[in-house]
């Protein structure tokens, strides 16, 4: 599988995210952002960072940049696109995906391990992770805080959007396992179609023993199996 | 001709920034203070004889679009 992992000026994740790809066994390149085709792509990703150094908002500007407009179409045929991070910022700013994240409640920026619970496995980036799994993932991040009004949400959980949410180490949704005051502990979300997904931990710094974790992987484990699932209906 | 935007936060959203900055205003002794809302200030400048009502309109689009994000931020725009 070929994923194209988007550059912008201050995109710091982008060469863990091809790192992550490649080690398990994907094709991985860097596309730069003023490109404004993908080239064959079977998968986006959006990685983390500070895109155009956040200024004025979070992956607002990032939002015009070329290769967003080839983003958006690829996106709009169904093609497959996970956001990390700032990589989630540009997607909700794009209206990609619905919400917005803003300024962590305590006003820290947050550098360390959190837990994850996986609200469904009916999606392309959850199918694969272990049913009652949570995940131990990295999260680095001022402005994280998951937002959308109430009537986002209530749309987001009556569509099962919801895919990751913050977590204490037992899978309790606990207040005080949410490191940056999400909304119902959101973590992360799909749009509607579940074929666009972001979310603010790090699953690309997660995917090898080394590194402290590996439970990343199994959201790229799961990206695999669709993509393969896919190019199996499209043989068919 | 300057075009001058303020975009605050929207009163459903946490605004931690203007809740800590309240707290320290308490502090300090000032009493009354019922609420602190952040936001953002912009100004543009724009070409002298630019027609007004021709500039509202397409700001209020920029802002819109770019300058604020409706989910979270509400803006007021006045050229003068």
């Amino acid at each position: 599988m070929n994923f194209s992992v988007l550059q912008f000026p201050a995109s710091n994740c982008d060469q863990d995210a091809v790192h992550a790809v490649r080690l398990l066994g994907h094709s991985a390149r860097l596309v730069w952002h003023k490109d404004a085709a993908l080239g064959d792509t079977d998968c986006v990703i959006v990685p983390g960072g500070f895109s155009y150094g956040d200024y004025l908002r979070c992956g607002a500007i990032a939002r015009f940049s070329p290769v967003m407009q080839a983003v958006k179409q690829f996106a709009d045929n169904g093609g497959l696109v996970l956001g990390v991070c700032n990589g989630f910022q540009v997607l909700t700013e794009a209206g990609l995906l619905p919400g917005a994240l803003i300024r962590n409640r305590d006003l820290q920026f947050h550098c360390e391990n959190i837990f994850l619970k996986t609200a469904t496995n009916d999606s392309p980036f959850t199918s694969k992770i272990p049913v009652g799994k949570i995940l131990r993932v990295p999260i680095a991040h001022g402005e994280g805080c998951y937002f959308a009004d109430e009537a986002t949400l209530a749309q987001l959980k009556a569509n099962n959007q919801i895919l990751w949410q913050y977590c204490d180490v037992s899978g309790n949704l606990a207040d005080s396992a949410n490191p940056n005051g999400a909304l119902q502990n959101i973590a992360g979300i799909c749009n509607e179609q579940r074929n666009v997904a972001g979310l603010m931990p790090h699953p690309e710094r997660a995917c090898e023993p080394l590194l402290g974790s590996d439970d990343g992987k199994w959201i790229f484990e799961s990206i695999f199996a669709a993509l393969k699932n896919k190019t199996v209906a499209a043989a068919a | 001709m300057k075009a001058k935007i303020i975009i605050t936060p929207k009163k459903a959203v946490l605004d931690p920034q203007g809740k800590t900055v309240q707290t320290a205003l308490e502090h300090m002794g000032y009493t009354g203070v019922t609420g602190v809302h952040i936001g953002k200030y912009i100004e543009i400048d724009l070409a002298p004889g630019t027609d007004k009502a021709a500039a509202q309109k397409a700001l209020n689009e920029a802002a819109h679009k770019l300058l604020s994000n409706p989910i979270i931020e509400d803006f007021k725009l006045e050229i003068e």
